[in-house]
């Protein structure tokens, strides 16, 4: 089980399925082409799901999605989808925590949950020899959780020594003060993990009345890859998702207004090395600019060593092992955010390079060196996303979630390359607000003293 | 909102909410080093294995051929997706730097990113990125590995900047004096800001007393300032050689194909002498305990824990490895683990309890347990309650309905691990540059079948000694003290009461 919670990257990220077709990798001179055939299947009982059946190994890769995460939770009951995310192995039907476990280990598969901001993240592996007893058990974790109180207390104390350990990462308060920050009393200003009090008060039937409300048929996404056919699958999913009501509770999520600063907030804390989280609005992900947002943040600080921040404050002035920029669409509200680890001494010096970066790209937008260096990248680097079965479940898991069309595969590069110069001068103007952003920093800060001299 | 930043690869990142907790004291002491990317010394235990399971067919052929040069090639085919995996493996690593000079094994590990005639200054990772492709690397005590992965037509490109960065690397002192700057901020973050790895720092200091694995990969800070461009170089000039290195390209090639263009990218850089001894300082037999005691206001929680020095694959007996393997999973490993059950679920004296078995080091490995401490009890109640777990193990061992059932999932998850080619290169190549074979590997399922609970309560009584056992106490001390603002690490080596 992954334990920690992750957000979900963009789209971009998990990258993207294959449609009944075949993927051009255009950066190559001899296109390459992957021959996988996503299947859409639906089971006798009406549930669907994205198949890609592939014999080579004898294992499937299921990932699946309830949309309602984090944000659902109740206030005061901050952390209550991330407390669900890890009970769900803590014992079901007739079998306690411990027996629940130990046949995990028997059956030889993998079952975690994690709890995003917009969905509920299941992921699911198994050995094709095991699939009946696996998603029977898979079965019972979803409908028949059990959320005994031991196991619940014991669960609690996990998540507040967790808590009590992200209180001293700088970069963990950095991260939750931006949220903050950004999107005050919006779920998504709330902390996924909770606080102290609201953990606390988070009772068994709040994890049941969670799963009830939240895990329903038709907010479910799925994605298969591996040893087994159609027909197969679809009873499986009858069996494992059948009994699952077939309409969600959701609570409305209204859409955020978007976090604009200028605003600064200085935590003090006594460590060496400051962490700083800067950033602003984003994009949304059904904009007709996000393609071109999400190679902007690519030559900005999305592209590691081929990105502006990396190169300007990493590689020319040894001022950081690592600061990066991330475009995050969220349903109801995207943020464009980065950070950076600098010595108290010099993380306003990075801020300053940071800042003057951000503000030359958006005034002069990329070059078209760096324009055509980003599509090469990005359309030569897609076809490293389905190297796994795995992987590729978990790209059509998110084609699903975004609701981008079973072809989307086959326009992914398509769409990178229509991108033109202009595009991403007009895009990087206004997406990018150097004067705005809204930044927290964690340490201990030296105050400004004008600029340093680099060195 | 988004993390995103590299996590910290302190214990206590993973800590926090953490059932699975296998890999992480190896998280601590394997670094990446170059982009955010943290690799563990990961032996079998984390990174499975090789070759089916029973009733899993599974495992891909893999070919190995040596070059002239004495590069060793090893080929794994895996047609299922058009992309590469390319890994340089060195077999040279932090424990191999002269004395005074720790971290230059990550350094230049950092600097072969810089440049060659071929490659200007900084374009390295650019390149491969325009290639479509992602490169990274890191170091370890032991080994030190490049990796690309690309679309399978761009293997030619990725493989001659390899071989060029192998034998031509340039740099200038700029370049170093930049480079030292971002690894110190590295340190950093890995380090000093977080006190759990200050104290791994101090754990591991402790336990290797006279042996190199007692130094960071990262290096100590006042070391680090020293490194200049001299050092570096000398470094690469003695180790880099392709009769020092194995090439892994795993993914959709055929190993015909590979071995011509190995042969054409590598095949005429000159071997070089002298690099067959990797004969470092032994460590001696222990004659105590030691206790290592970290107070810090930004601890979090009071946390214990425990190493043994124990052997790994590679300097064990035959067999004991893979007893002190299965004894740790049983023992430590995930939420049924012995550890956890009785600390945790029984005795509820910890939030949380696992351990772990570095197992892939070239001369030595460790067992680790940890617990954090429920709330209000102390750490001494803490160590007391991982004793008590520990003595059981010594006494009693496991049964044979926990050693079959670990058994059986360790042996599947080599159909996990050979479902993704970058792993499958990880594997092989990490085994193979600390002294296994092709065969060592593929034979290791079958190894550990043959092993039975007689042979891990020998393997527990041998190794789970005092004597050669660190205990770290990491105490959350109040913030408004007279030590605000400081941390006291206080060695002790004396008998445990």
């Amino acid at each position: 089980m992954a334990w920690r919670v992750r957000f979900p990257r963009s789209l971009f990220w998990h990258g993207a399925g294959l449609v009944a077709a075949a993927l051009i990798v255009s950066a190559a001179p001899a296109a390459e082409v992957i021959d996988v055939k996503i299947e859409q299947v639906t089971s006798p009982g009406g549930i669907e799901a994205w198949l890609v059946e592939s014999h080579d190994n004898p294992l499937i890769a299921m990932r699946f999605a309830f949309r309602g995460g984090a944000a659902q939770d109740p206030h005061g009951k901050e952390g209550l989808a991330y407390f669900v995310s890890g009970m769900l192995d803590e014992g079901a039907g007739p079998l306690g925590s411990i027996a629940f476990q130990e046949r995990e280990q028997a059956l030889a598969m993998r079952m975690e949950f994690n709890a995003s901001r917009d969905v509920m993240l299941g992921n699911l592996q198994t050995l094709a020899a095991n699939q009946d007893e696996v998603f029977d058990l898979l079965r019972l974790a979803l409908t028949e959780p059990r959320f005994d109180e031991d196991a619940v207390e014991r669960v609690r104390a996990q998540i507040l020594a967790g808590l009590k350990f992200d209180e001293n990462d700088p970069a963990a308060v950095a991260s939750r003060a931006w949220d903050r920050l950004a999107f005050h009393d919006h779920p998504y200003g709330r902390p996924i993990k909770g606080t102290k009090n609201s953990v606390a008060a988070i009772s068994p039937d709040d994890l049941r009345d969670y799963t009830r409300r939240v895990f329903a048929r038709d907010k479910l996404e799925i994605a298969v890859v591996g040893d087994i056919d159609a027909e197969q699958l679809g009873k499986l999913l009858d069996k494992v998702f059948g009994d699952l009501p077939a309409q969600s509770e959701l609570a409305p999520v209204a859409d955020a207004s978007p976090p604009m600063g200028p605003s600064r907030e200085v935590i003090e804390m006594d460590v060496p090395q400051s962490v700083a989280q800067f950033g602003h609005r984003g994009i949304a992900r059904k904009d007709d600019d996000f393609m071109a947002a999400y190679m902007l943040n690519y030559i900005v600080g999305g592209g590691g060593f081929a990105s502006r921040l990396m190169e300007e404050v990493r590689e020319k002035r040894g001022l950081a092992y690592s600061v990066q920029s991330n475009l995050y669409p969220y349903q109801h509200g995207s943020v464009f955010v980065g950070n950076v680890a600098t010595k108290n001494e010099a993380v306003g010096r990075s801020l300053q390079v940071i800042e003057s970066e951000l503000k030359r790209v958006a005034e002069q937008g990329p070059t078209a060196e760096e324009l055509d260096a980003a599509k090469n990248y990005l359309t030569g680097a897609y076809a490293l996303r389905f190297d796994s079965s795995a992987n590729i479940a978990n790209q059509l898991l998110w084609i699903q979630i975004e609701d981008l069309g079973i072809d989307y595969v086959t326009r992914r590069n398509e769409l990178i390359e229509a991108v033109t110069l202009d595009d991403i001068k007009r895009v990087a103007k206004r997406l990018i607000e150097a004067d705005r952003l809204i930044t927290t920093i964690v340490g201990k800060p030296a105050p400004a003293k004008g600029r340093e001299v680099r060195g | 909102m988004p993390r995103g930043f590299p996590a910290r690869s302190s214990l206590f990142n993973l800590l926090p909410y953490g059932k699975i907790m296998w890999i992480l004291d190896q998280l601590v002491y394997a670094l990446d080093m170059r982009a955010g990317f943290v690799l563990a010394s990961f032996g079998l235990a984390s990174l499975a294995v090789a070759v089916a399971a029973e009733g899993a067919q599974a495992a891909p052929r893999v070919s190995e051929f040596t070059l002239k040069n004495g590069l060793h090639v090893l080929v794994i085919p895996d047609h299922r997706a058009p992309v590469v995996t390319q890994m340089v493996w060195y077999k040279i690593g932090a424990a191999d730097e002269p004395p005074g000079s720790s971290g230059i094994a990550h350094f230049l590990e950092h600097l072969m990113f810089k440049g060659t005639d071929l490659i200007p200054n900084g374009e390295f990772s650019k390149t491969v990125a325009r290639n479509g492709g992602e490169d990274n690397a890191f170091t370890n005590h032991d080994v030190t590995a490049y990796f690309q992965r690309v679309a399978k037509d761009r293997l030619p490109k990725v493989m001659e900047m390899e071989a060029d960065r192998m034998a031509n690397l340039r740099l200038s002192k700029e370049d170093v004096d930049t480079e030292r700057k971002v690894i110190l901020e590295e340190r950093r973050t890995r380090v000093d800001n977080d006190p759990g790895s200050i104290l791994q720092e101090q754990m591991m200091a402790a336990l290797y007393t006279n042996h190199p694995y007692g130094i960071p990969i990262i290096g100590w800070d006042h070391e680090i300032r020293a490194l200049d461009r001299e050092d570096a170089f000398s470094f690469y000039r003695r180790f880099y050689a392709p009769n020092n290195a194995i090439l892994v390209i795993a993914g959709d090639v055929e190993p015909e194909d590979v071995r011509k263009l190995a042969e054409d990218k590598f095949g005429k850089l000159p071997p070089k002498d002298g690099l067959n001894s990797r004969i470092r300082p032994e460590e001696p037999a222990h004659s105590t305990p030691v206790k290592v005691t970290l107070e810090d206001p930004r601890a979090g929680r009071t946390t214990v824990q425990r190493y043994y020095l124990a052997p790994s694959y590679a300097s064990a007996l035959p067999g004991e490895a893979e007893a002190l393997d299965l004894l740790m999973r049983v023992a430590a490993a995930g939420s049924i683990s012995k550890i956890y059950k009785k600390m945790v679920v029984e005795d509820q004296k910890a939030a949380n309890a696992g351990g772990w078995y570095s197992d892939s080091g070239l001369d030595s490995g460790r067992l680790g347990f940890y617990a954090i401490a429920a709330k209000n009890v102390s750490a001494k109640d803490l160590e007391e309650a991982i004793d008590n777990v520990v003595e059981d193990l010594r006494q009693n061992g496991v049964t044979q309905e926990e050693l079959d059932r670990a058994r059986a999932s360790y042996i599947a998850e080599f159909v996990y691990t050979s479902d993704s080619q970058s792993r499958m290169a990880r594997h092989y190549g990490w085994r193979l540059a600390t002294g296994m074979t092709v065969a060592d590997v593929e034979a290791w399922p079958d190894r550990l079948k043959r092993v039975t609970v007689d042979d891990i309560r020998a393997a527990a009584r041998k190794y789970l000694v005092d004597n050669n056992s660190v205990t770290g106490y990491l105490l959350p001390i109040p913030k408004k003290t007279s030590l605000d603002g400081q941390k006291r690490v206080n060695t002790t080596v004396k008998g445990r009461s």
